[in-house]
Protein backbone atom coordinates (compact mmCIF):
# COMPACT_ATOMS: atom_id res chain seq x y z
CA UNK A 1 0.00 0.00 0.00
CA UNK A 2 1.21 3.09 -0.81
CA UNK A 3 -0.11 6.47 0.69
CA UNK A 4 0.47 10.28 -0.96
CA UNK A 5 -0.85 13.65 -1.22
CA UNK A 6 -1.63 14.71 -4.96
CA UNK A 7 -2.47 17.79 -5.22
CA UNK A 8 -6.34 18.33 -3.48
CA UNK A 9 -6.36 14.63 -3.24
CA UNK A 10 -4.90 12.11 -0.96
CA UNK A 11 -4.54 8.88 -2.65
CA UNK A 12 -3.97 5.25 -1.45
CA UNK A 13 -2.57 3.26 -4.01
CA UNK A 14 -1.83 -0.65 -4.28
CA UNK A 15 -4.54 -1.71 -1.74
CA UNK A 16 -4.70 -5.17 -1.57
CA UNK A 17 -8.09 -6.94 -0.90
CA UNK A 18 -7.90 -7.14 2.97
CA UNK A 19 -7.02 -3.33 3.30
CA UNK A 20 -9.56 -2.28 0.90
CA UNK A 21 -12.20 -4.55 3.05
CA UNK A 22 -10.96 -3.25 6.10
CA UNK A 23 -11.72 0.20 4.34
CA UNK A 24 -14.48 -0.77 3.51
CA UNK A 25 -15.94 -1.58 6.97
CA UNK A 26 -15.22 1.84 8.23
CA UNK A 27 -19.20 2.75 7.91
CA UNK A 28 -20.50 -0.08 9.55
CA UNK A 29 -18.11 -0.10 12.79
CA UNK A 30 -19.01 3.97 13.76
CA UNK A 31 -22.35 1.84 14.82
CA UNK A 32 -23.09 1.45 18.50
CA UNK A 33 -26.49 -0.53 18.21
CA UNK A 34 -26.71 -3.07 20.44
CA UNK A 35 -23.34 -1.97 22.05
CA UNK A 36 -24.36 -0.02 25.24
CA UNK A 37 -20.38 0.92 26.16
CA UNK A 38 -19.76 2.21 22.46
CA UNK A 39 -22.98 4.14 22.63
CA UNK A 40 -21.83 5.52 26.21
CA UNK A 41 -18.72 6.46 24.77
CA UNK A 42 -19.40 8.22 21.48
CA UNK A 43 -22.32 10.65 23.52
CA UNK A 44 -20.40 10.52 26.81
CA UNK A 45 -22.04 12.97 29.52
CA UNK A 46 -21.32 16.55 29.71
CA UNK A 47 -20.90 16.56 33.57
CA UNK A 48 -19.70 14.01 35.88
CA UNK A 49 -21.84 13.36 39.38
CA UNK A 50 -25.33 14.00 39.47
CA UNK A 51 -26.68 17.04 37.27
CA UNK A 52 -29.72 15.48 36.22
CA UNK A 53 -31.08 18.54 34.34
CA UNK A 54 -28.17 19.14 32.22
CA UNK A 55 -28.41 15.41 31.05
CA UNK A 56 -31.34 15.22 30.03
CA UNK A 57 -31.08 18.65 27.96
CA UNK A 58 -28.14 17.38 26.18
CA UNK A 59 -29.85 14.43 25.68
CA UNK A 60 -33.04 16.01 23.91
CA UNK A 61 -30.50 18.87 22.14
CA UNK A 62 -27.44 18.08 21.88
CA UNK A 63 -27.13 14.44 20.97
CA UNK A 64 -29.38 14.51 18.15
CA UNK A 65 -26.72 17.33 16.67
CA UNK A 66 -24.10 15.37 17.67
CA UNK A 67 -25.60 12.24 15.83
CA UNK A 68 -26.25 14.45 13.00
CA UNK A 69 -22.37 15.70 12.45
CA UNK A 70 -21.15 11.51 13.15
CA UNK A 71 -23.69 10.64 10.43
CA UNK A 72 -22.94 13.24 8.02
CA UNK A 73 -19.08 12.19 8.37
CA UNK A 74 -19.76 8.89 7.67
CA UNK A 75 -21.99 9.34 5.06
CA UNK A 76 -19.26 11.46 3.22
CA UNK A 77 -16.85 8.61 3.63
CA UNK A 78 -19.11 5.92 2.84
CA UNK A 79 -19.57 8.17 -0.72
CA UNK A 80 -15.87 8.07 -1.42
CA UNK A 81 -15.52 4.34 -0.21
CA UNK A 82 -18.28 3.62 -3.48
CA UNK A 83 -14.63 4.09 -5.26
CA UNK A 84 -13.50 0.34 -4.08
CA UNK A 85 -16.95 -1.19 -5.11
CA UNK A 86 -17.23 -3.58 -7.92
CA UNK A 87 -15.68 -6.82 -8.57
CA UNK A 88 -15.58 -7.98 -5.14
CA UNK A 89 -14.22 -10.84 -5.96
CA UNK A 90 -10.95 -9.73 -7.61
CA UNK A 91 -7.27 -9.77 -5.83
CA UNK A 92 -6.22 -6.79 -7.91
CA UNK A 93 -5.10 -4.15 -6.10
CA UNK A 94 -7.13 -0.84 -5.75
CA UNK A 95 -6.47 3.00 -5.47
CA UNK A 96 -8.74 5.05 -3.17
CA UNK A 97 -8.39 8.57 -3.95
CA UNK A 98 -9.82 11.05 -1.04
CA UNK A 99 -10.80 14.67 -1.53
CA UNK A 100 -8.99 16.69 0.87
CA UNK A 101 -11.87 18.52 1.78
CA UNK A 102 -13.32 15.51 3.32
CA UNK A 103 -10.33 15.30 5.43
CA UNK A 104 -12.33 16.53 8.47
CA UNK A 105 -15.16 13.59 7.75
CA UNK A 106 -12.25 10.83 7.36
CA UNK A 107 -10.99 11.82 10.76
CA UNK A 108 -14.28 11.58 12.66
CA UNK A 109 -15.55 8.40 10.85
CA UNK A 110 -11.94 7.05 11.56
CA UNK A 111 -12.40 7.99 14.83
CA UNK A 112 -15.57 6.48 15.74
CA UNK A 113 -14.74 3.00 13.80
CA UNK A 114 -11.75 3.05 16.51
CA UNK A 115 -13.75 4.47 19.47
CA UNK A 116 -16.25 1.77 18.86
CA UNK A 117 -14.44 -1.05 17.76
CA UNK A 118 -11.83 -0.42 21.27
CA UNK A 119 -14.85 -0.40 22.98
CA UNK A 120 -16.82 -3.53 22.17
CA UNK A 121 -13.28 -5.29 22.38
CA UNK A 122 -12.73 -3.73 25.30
CA UNK A 123 -8.88 -3.01 24.84
CA UNK A 124 -6.36 -2.21 27.30
CA UNK A 125 -3.81 1.28 26.88
CA UNK A 126 -0.90 -1.95 26.78
CA UNK A 127 -2.79 -3.35 24.15
CA UNK A 128 -3.57 -0.42 22.33
CA UNK A 129 0.26 0.21 22.55
CA UNK A 130 1.66 -2.71 21.46
CA UNK A 131 2.54 -1.99 18.45
CA UNK A 132 4.87 -5.34 18.58
CA UNK A 133 2.06 -7.68 18.66
CA UNK A 134 2.02 -10.98 16.72
CA UNK A 135 0.38 -11.01 13.78
CA UNK A 136 -3.57 -11.79 13.13
CA UNK A 137 -4.17 -15.06 14.72
CA UNK A 138 -7.97 -14.18 16.06
CA UNK A 139 -10.68 -11.86 16.02
CA UNK A 140 -9.64 -10.08 18.72
CA UNK A 141 -6.11 -9.82 16.80
CA UNK A 142 -8.02 -8.64 13.79
CA UNK A 143 -10.09 -6.13 15.64
CA UNK A 144 -6.85 -4.38 17.02
CA UNK A 145 -5.31 -4.05 13.77
CA UNK A 146 -8.22 -2.49 11.81
CA UNK A 147 -8.08 0.03 15.12
CA UNK A 148 -4.29 0.28 14.50
CA UNK A 149 -4.56 0.59 10.54
CA UNK A 150 -7.02 3.17 10.68
CA UNK A 151 -5.08 4.85 13.45
CA UNK A 152 -2.13 5.12 10.72
CA UNK A 153 -4.15 6.73 7.97
CA UNK A 154 -5.76 9.25 10.76
CA UNK A 155 -2.08 10.03 11.74
CA UNK A 156 -1.39 10.38 7.61
CA UNK A 157 -4.09 12.52 7.24
CA UNK A 158 -3.42 15.05 10.19
CA UNK A 159 -0.09 15.33 8.85
CA UNK A 160 -1.54 16.49 5.39
CA UNK A 161 -3.60 18.73 6.86
CA UNK A 162 -1.05 20.69 8.75
CA UNK B 1 -1.15 89.68 49.72
CA UNK B 2 -2.58 88.30 52.40
CA UNK B 3 -4.71 85.61 52.19
CA UNK B 4 -8.52 85.44 54.29
CA UNK B 5 -8.04 83.50 57.19
CA UNK B 6 -9.67 80.20 57.16
CA UNK B 7 -12.73 80.46 59.36
CA UNK B 8 -15.87 78.39 59.84
CA UNK B 9 -17.64 80.33 58.41
CA UNK B 10 -15.43 80.63 54.90
CA UNK B 11 -14.97 77.02 54.69
CA UNK B 12 -18.90 76.78 54.81
CA UNK B 13 -19.11 79.27 52.41
CA UNK B 14 -16.45 77.61 49.81
CA UNK B 15 -17.97 73.90 50.30
CA UNK B 16 -21.90 75.87 49.34
CA UNK B 17 -19.87 77.38 46.42
CA UNK B 18 -18.73 73.83 45.25
CA UNK B 19 -20.82 71.51 46.36
CA UNK B 20 -23.94 73.31 45.91
CA UNK B 21 -23.30 76.01 43.30
CA UNK B 22 -26.89 77.24 43.13
CA UNK B 23 -28.25 76.59 46.72
CA UNK B 24 -29.53 79.66 46.67
CA UNK B 25 -32.20 78.59 44.34
CA UNK B 26 -35.08 76.12 44.93
CA UNK B 27 -33.49 72.53 44.01
CA UNK B 28 -36.02 70.94 41.80
CA UNK B 29 -33.72 67.58 42.00
CA UNK B 30 -35.67 64.34 43.91
CA UNK B 31 -33.49 62.26 46.59
CA UNK B 32 -31.21 60.21 44.63
CA UNK B 33 -31.95 56.55 43.58
CA UNK B 34 -29.94 54.09 45.25
CA UNK B 35 -29.94 51.01 42.77
CA UNK B 36 -29.42 48.17 44.46
CA UNK B 37 -26.54 45.89 42.63
CA UNK B 38 -27.77 42.49 41.80
CA UNK B 39 -26.01 39.32 40.15
CA UNK B 40 -27.39 37.38 37.42
CA UNK B 41 -27.56 33.49 38.30
CA UNK B 42 -24.95 33.00 35.63
CA UNK B 43 -22.33 35.52 36.85
CA UNK B 44 -23.19 34.09 40.61
CA UNK B 45 -22.24 30.22 39.36
CA UNK B 46 -18.93 31.82 38.10
CA UNK B 47 -16.42 30.48 37.14
CA UNK B 48 -16.76 26.75 35.46
CA UNK B 49 -14.42 24.78 33.75
CA UNK B 50 -13.79 22.68 30.60
CA UNK B 51 -11.95 19.61 31.70
CA UNK B 52 -10.75 16.74 29.36
CA UNK B 53 -10.11 13.41 30.55
CA UNK B 54 -7.55 10.50 29.18
CA UNK B 55 -8.40 8.06 26.25
CA UNK B 56 -5.92 5.61 25.25
CA UNK B 57 -7.54 5.43 21.75
CA UNK B 58 -7.88 9.26 20.83
CA UNK B 59 -4.56 9.99 19.05
CA UNK B 60 -2.13 12.32 20.44
CA UNK B 61 -1.77 14.34 17.53
CA UNK B 62 -5.72 14.61 16.87
CA UNK B 63 -6.23 15.58 20.26
CA UNK B 64 -3.58 18.08 19.84
CA UNK B 65 -5.21 19.31 16.75
CA UNK B 66 -8.94 19.72 18.44
CA UNK B 67 -7.12 21.93 21.23
CA UNK B 68 -6.04 24.23 18.69
CA UNK B 69 -9.36 24.50 16.81
CA UNK B 70 -11.81 24.74 19.72
CA UNK B 71 -9.71 26.62 21.97
CA UNK B 72 -7.62 28.75 18.88
CA UNK B 73 -4.35 27.74 21.24
CA UNK B 74 -0.89 27.83 19.38
CA UNK B 75 0.64 24.45 18.80
CA UNK B 76 2.82 23.94 22.17
CA UNK B 77 0.24 25.04 24.70
CA UNK B 78 -2.48 22.77 22.72
CA UNK B 79 0.63 19.95 22.91
CA UNK B 80 1.48 20.81 26.93
CA UNK B 81 -2.38 20.15 27.49
CA UNK B 82 -2.56 17.06 25.09
CA UNK B 83 0.50 15.81 27.01
CA UNK B 84 -1.21 16.54 31.05
CA UNK B 85 -3.82 15.01 29.62
CA UNK B 86 -1.66 11.79 28.97
CA UNK B 87 0.09 11.76 31.67
CA UNK B 88 -2.13 12.86 34.54
CA UNK B 89 -5.54 11.90 33.10
CA UNK B 90 -6.70 15.06 32.98
CA UNK B 91 -6.43 18.74 31.37
CA UNK B 92 -8.18 22.28 32.87
CA UNK B 93 -8.55 23.44 28.95
CA UNK B 94 -10.71 26.80 29.87
CA UNK B 95 -12.68 28.77 32.47
CA UNK B 96 -15.34 31.13 33.08
CA UNK B 97 -19.33 31.04 32.47
CA UNK B 98 -21.06 28.27 32.85
CA UNK B 99 -22.86 28.69 29.13
CA UNK B 100 -19.84 29.10 26.82
CA UNK B 101 -18.38 25.71 29.03
CA UNK B 102 -21.18 24.03 27.95
CA UNK B 103 -20.61 25.00 24.37
CA UNK B 104 -16.91 24.24 24.50
CA UNK B 105 -17.73 20.79 25.49
CA UNK B 106 -20.01 20.33 23.13
CA UNK B 107 -17.49 21.18 19.98
CA UNK B 108 -14.94 18.79 22.18
CA UNK B 109 -17.49 15.89 21.96
CA UNK B 110 -18.00 17.09 18.23
CA UNK B 111 -14.31 15.76 17.73
CA UNK B 112 -15.25 12.45 20.22
CA UNK B 113 -13.00 13.80 22.98
CA UNK B 114 -13.93 12.67 26.95
CA UNK B 115 -14.87 16.26 28.30
CA UNK B 116 -16.91 17.92 30.94
CA UNK B 117 -17.63 21.08 32.69
CA UNK B 118 -16.65 20.95 36.72
CA UNK B 119 -17.40 23.83 38.74
CA UNK B 120 -14.32 25.49 40.42
CA UNK B 121 -13.99 24.20 43.95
Amino acid sequence: MEIRRRKNQIEISELDPFLAELLRQIPVCTKTEGAPAAEQRIFSPPINGKDTELCAEWKMYVEPELRRLFETATQTVGADLEQLNGNEKSLSNRTLRIPTKHADAWLSALNQARLVIATKNNFTELELNDHLRSPIGSRRDLSLFQVNFYGFLQEFILREMD
Amino acid sequence: MSAEPLTVAVVASLIREIVLPNAAAPSTIGAPTIEEETHTKEALDVPWQVVVHNDPVNLMSYVTMVFQRVFGYPRDKAEKHMLEVHHKGRSILWSGMREPAELYVQQLHGYLLLATIEKVS
